[in-house]
């Protein structure tokens, strides 16, 4: 196919200036790729969340917790299928670098709730049965080389001293999106320990975790728990789990914002690069668009031979910059993983960077074809380098 | 010389599109470059210029924040005996107990909850801080349940202007007053007496205690004695530390995020202004050997070629970083990553970043110019008097 | 009149291209000498050489071997930048193509050599203005390449050539271009430089019309390998 031929000739034309050229629109994708995983990490709580089941937690603030008392009136609110509860820990593993989330639970309700944490039956009963036993997910079981019967120590912040756990069971996700960083241990432990040091913080509950029924009754159920203990000394807020992981991603909903404003401005500079490529290869080569049009050439065929050319380049920039951006994420991955337990290039992200090659290829072509269609045949014959 | 920057002038000017298009990447690199770095300036000048010096802060060993902290009455009590503490012009000691909660409250725009310090504070607390001055109304009556908000609460929440009302702990509360901390985060507090907080909230602790020193080199003997005391389990440090510790995690992601971003723009930047410059170059081959022919050095075409490399990108660097500066109408509004409490912090621009924004547009230049300059400087003139 | 001294001696020039592998001799073993104020054409077929020798003799190409001496210097011998700083005081070139900077105005071009010295800008000014006269252009110093006509480029560019007053002129094809009017203007011109200022011009054309208005025509032809070049691998 002469077309075919001329195109990719033509694009390579001036390898330096290709090469450049696709070099700026790798860059270009491998950015903005890596944004959206950013944008998508952060949500990563919220995919990973489900609706049918509900987080109780003091209607103050997080940081007030609720009588345990409020497990069993709980459960008999009509339409709950079953109820846990937990504590947020917020212990240090070493190094405040090392941070992962831990919590005391209630083990086996808060596993039956969480179907996503796959824990093998074996690992689960020696969970049960030892009082001083952890479930840690299997990416902090590898971040840290923890084998099953390990020592675990955490520095208490909230509950001060330094606490000993034994590794007895390891989760993984059943998901992609599930967050295999977590660590889980006895909530009756961690009681215990309080009842004796600091009394009257003991026999409280952080959050409830609730399982519905029927999850188009969430919103009905939540409002049923919450009207249960209005009045009381401890008022609640029930919501839905979703609900929960996006009121904390709205607190930090400028961060966001920023992000996606800047993934905006990428498009704009790869925009930029492009169309300056194409400006200069057309302007170049106005005489030879003359003699095709003296050849009978039609318009058509130019414009299939401009954007042709354009298009080549963005989209071998574009494969490029896709492949790369997954070493590259990877690497922000281990810096952050901290901030991000789950960093994953979505197909999405994927299939969107293919369209923004394309789009880009398009339209860095429209004024430059634009200018060769109309120029005229004589004055541009003249122009031979 | 005159004609030698009129040259590389007009020729820029020749190819305006070309020019414009790849200053126009510059500029948004620089944007980039100048915002991050504005951003980060102004959380480090809330968190770090939150705190004085010679204050010191005390909350319990081990926890990261005042809301995690507990520290009992009589504990309290042992810390107010110590010497250090200074003593006012009013004959009391420059001493405060405090309680630090979290409050979910709904943000009046979006109507979205958000996190808001509540801070429990006594007589002492606004000497203590220097920074913060009422702006309007007044400080609440001890004993009372009148609150006082600081303006960013006051703008941003339901309920927090002077007047209104905010409901918590199952009270009704009345900002008799809002005060104004400037860029630290106290603007993003609200400040009761700690007693009515205390029996409010059915808290018997406090989080914290503030004092300020009375001679400032006693800290490290201080915090010595208080740390190994065994009648304590706390840890004392100096408030401009603690609240630099606060915006460690946050800092930390800005800084990576923002270097990751910038290093890949400037890296695009820079192929940007190397396309066009070659694309300079190798459409005046023939003018190149002509220059050379007239007697004119490989140098001074390396010169010429450079400087107008390094003037789209000193164009696109002032560009840029003018549009940043507009940034500083903004305030981000969000989310500390480590205290889980509500935190407004501006886009402030320095000196320094002005600087260094323009030396990093020029070192873009220089860096995608001078290979396509040193082309155009090594042809052999007759190839170039040919090829023209 | 003065005795007439030679100004321009080859001697023994040879000048081979390197095309991958192979070495293509242009020029062999050439000698021959140049009075000053001589006007000399050059021509011969296509790849005789004539435009090569011209380049040497300008300083812009080096031989492969041999020597050329201009007024008492070998500049076989000069480094590149040393080159350089003789072309801009010895040589003026006159192109085929004009080869005007086209985003400075024909005062600006004319100008341009000038920089190169140490003359005030009043000065250069000066001489500027004295060139322009000379070809007759003062009324278009501020138009730029683009809004001259061939013949009028042309001119600025013989201003330009001889506004530093260099040692030699140079030409290659200098009518190429050029319609059958401003061509006898440009040689007209060449010819009062010659034979009003003393000017010593080396013209390579093809043109007979204009070999014609030189003094002394040489042809050069493939033929004029007289002796073998020392191979040069």
């Amino acid at each position: 196919m002469l077309l075919a031929k001329l195109i990719f000739k033509n694009a390579f034309r001036s390898k330096l200036r290709s090469t450049l050229t696709i070099l700026g629109i790798s860059l270009a994708i491998i950015a903005f790729g890596f944004l959206r995983t950013v944008v998508e990490a952060w949500y990563a709580g919220v995919e990973a969340s489900s609706a049918s089941r509900l987080v109780t937690r003091n209607s103050i603030s997080l940081i007030f917790p609720l009588p345990i008392s409020y497990k069993e009136k709980i459960r008999q609110i009509e339409g709950v299928s079953s109820v846990s509860y937990g504590n947020w820990f917020g212990g240090i593993y070493i190094d405040e670098k090392n941070f992962f989330a831990n919590f005391a639970i209630e083990p086996k309700s808060y596993l039956d709730l969480y179907p996503e944490y796959i824990v093998s039956d074996e690992h689960k009963r020696a969970f049960l049965k030892d009082r001083k036993g952890a479930v840690a997910g299997q990416n902090i079981v590898e971040r840290f080389g923890w084998k099953i019967g390990d020592n675990i120590t955490l520095r208490g912040t909230i509950y001060p001293g330094n606490w000993e756990f034994v590794l007895t069971g390891i989760y993984k996700g059943r998901d992609k999106t599930t967050d295999e960083s977590q660590f889980f241990f006895h909530w009756d432990y961690l009681n215990e320990i309080v009842k004796k040091t600091v009394p009257n913080r003991a026999d409280q509950a952080g959050f409830y975790l609730v399982g519905v029924k029927d999850p188009n009754l969430a919103v009905v159920i939540s409002e049923r728990i919450d009207r249960t203990f209005k009045n009381s000394l401890a008022e609640t807020l029930t919501e839905t789990e979703r609900s929960f992981q996006l009121s904390f991603i709205y607190m930090t909903e400028a961060i966001l914002m920023v992000i996606q404003i800047v993934s905006l401005i990428v498009i704009i500079i790869i925009l930029a690069v492009v169309a300056n490529t194409m400006a200069m290869s057309v302007r170049e080569r106005l005489a030879e668009f003359a003699v095709f049009k003296t050849l009978g050439f039609s318009g058509g065929y130019i414009l299939l031979m401009i954007f042709g050319e354009s298009l080549i380049i963005t989209s071998i920039g574009g494969i490029i910059g896709i492949i790369c951006t997954f070493p590259a994420a990877d690497a922000f991955a281990s810096a952050m993983s901290n901030y991000f337990p789950v960093f994953i290039i979505t197909k999405e992200t994927i299939y969107l960077n293919i369209a923004v090659s394309f789009l880009i290829g398009i339209i860095s072509a429209v004024f430059p074809a634009v200018r060769a269609l109309r120029l005229q045949i004589a004055e541009n014959l003249m122009k031979v380098r | 010389m005159g004609i030698f920057f009129l040259y590389s002038l007009r020729n820029l000017f020749k190819r305006r599109l070309t020019t414009i298009l790849t200053a126009l990447g510059m500029a948004l690199v620089v944007f980039v470059f100048a915002s991050i770095l504005m951003l980060s300036e102004g959380l480090r000048q809330t968190l770090v210029d939150t705190g004085t010096y010679d204050n010191v802060v005390i909350v319990r060993k081990g926890a990261v924040s005042e809301v995690q902290s507990g520290i009992e009455r009589h504990q309290a009590s042992i810390i107010e005996t110590q010497p250090e503490v200074a003593i006012g012009s009013d004959g009391k000691q420059q001493y405060a107990k405090e309680l630090v909660v979290l409050i979910n409250l709904p943000k009046r725009d979006t109507d979205k909850p958000s996190n808001v310090v509540i801070r429990g504070i006594e007589e002492h607390s606004l000497p203590l801080r220097p920074q913060v001055k009422i702006v309007e109304g007044r400080m609440p009556k001890p004993g009372s349940s009148e609150i006082v908000a600081g303006v960013n609460i006051a703008q941003r929440f339901k309920g927090a202007g002077i007047g209104e009302n905010l409901n918590f702990a199952l009270r009704s509360w009345k900002v008799v007053g809002i005060f104004d901390a400037g860029k630290t985060g106290f603007s993003s507090e609200i400040w009761a007496d700690v007693e009515q907080l205390m029996s409010a909230f059915r808290r018997p602790v406090y989080s914290s205690v503030i004092f300020k020193l009375r001679d400032s080199s006693e800290f490290q003997r201080f915090k010595s004695r208080i740390e190994t005391d065994p009648r304590l389990t706390v840890e004392a440090k100096r408030e401009v530390r603690y609240y630099a510790d606060q915006s460690e995690t946050m800092a930390k992601f800005l800084r990576i995020l923002g270097m990751s971003l910038t290093v890949i723009f400037s890296l695009g930047a820079i192929i940007g202004a190397m396309i066009t410059m070659y694309a300079a170059v190798a459409n005046r081959i023939g003018e190149i050997g002509t220059l050379r022919s007239l007697g004119f050095q490989r140098r001074d075409i390396l010169l010429a070629f450079l400087l107008e490399s390094l003037l789209i990108s000193f164009i696109g660097g002032c560009t840029g970083l003018f549009l940043a500066s507009f940034l500083q109408f903004f305030t981000v509004s969000t989310m500390n990553f480590q205290t889980f409490s509500e935190l407004a912090f501006s886009f402030n621009l320095t000196f320094e970043i002005i600087y260094l924004s323009i030396f990093f547009s020029i070192l873009m230049g220089f860096l995608g110019g001078v290979l396509p300059a040193l082309r155009a400087s090594r042809m052999q003139i007759v190839d170039s008097l040919r090829a023209g | 009149m003065d005795s007439i001294k030679t100004l321009i001696q080859v001697k023994n020039v040879c000048k081979s291209y390197r095309r991958g592998d192979l070495i293509i001799p242009v020029l062999g073993n050439l000698s021959f000498e140049i009075a000053e104020g001589e006007f000399l054409a050059l021509m011969g077929p296509s790849g005789s050489g004539k435009s090569t020798l011209l380049n040497l003799i300008a300083g812009i190409d080096k031989p492969s071997s041999g020597s050329i001496i201009i007024d008492n210097v070998d500049i076989t011998t000069l480094s590149e930048t040393e080159l350089a700083d003789w072309r801009a005081a010895n040589v003026g070139f006159i192109f085929q193509f004009y080869n005007l900077i086209p985003v400075l105005t024909a005062f600006e071009n004319v100008e341009l050599p000038l920089l190169l010295t140490t003359l005030s800008k009043k000065e250069r000014h000066e001489h500027v203005n004295l060139a322009l006269g000379v070809v007759n252009l003062t009324d278009r110093m501020d138009h730029y390449p683009g809004q001259l006509s061939g013949g009028q480029q042309q001119r600025v560019a013989i201003a330009r050539a001889f506004v530093t007053d260099p040692t030699i002129l140079v030409a290659d094809e200098p009518t190429g271009d050029l319609d059958r009017v401003s061509a006898d203007d440009v040689l007209g011109l060449m010819v009062r430089l010659n034979s009003e200022l003393g000017k010593t011009i080396i013209m390579v054309t093809h043109d007979p019309r204009a070999a014609k208005k030189a003094r002394i025509i040489k042809q050069l032809e493939k033929g004029s390998f007289n002796a073998a070049c020392e191979a040069d691998i």
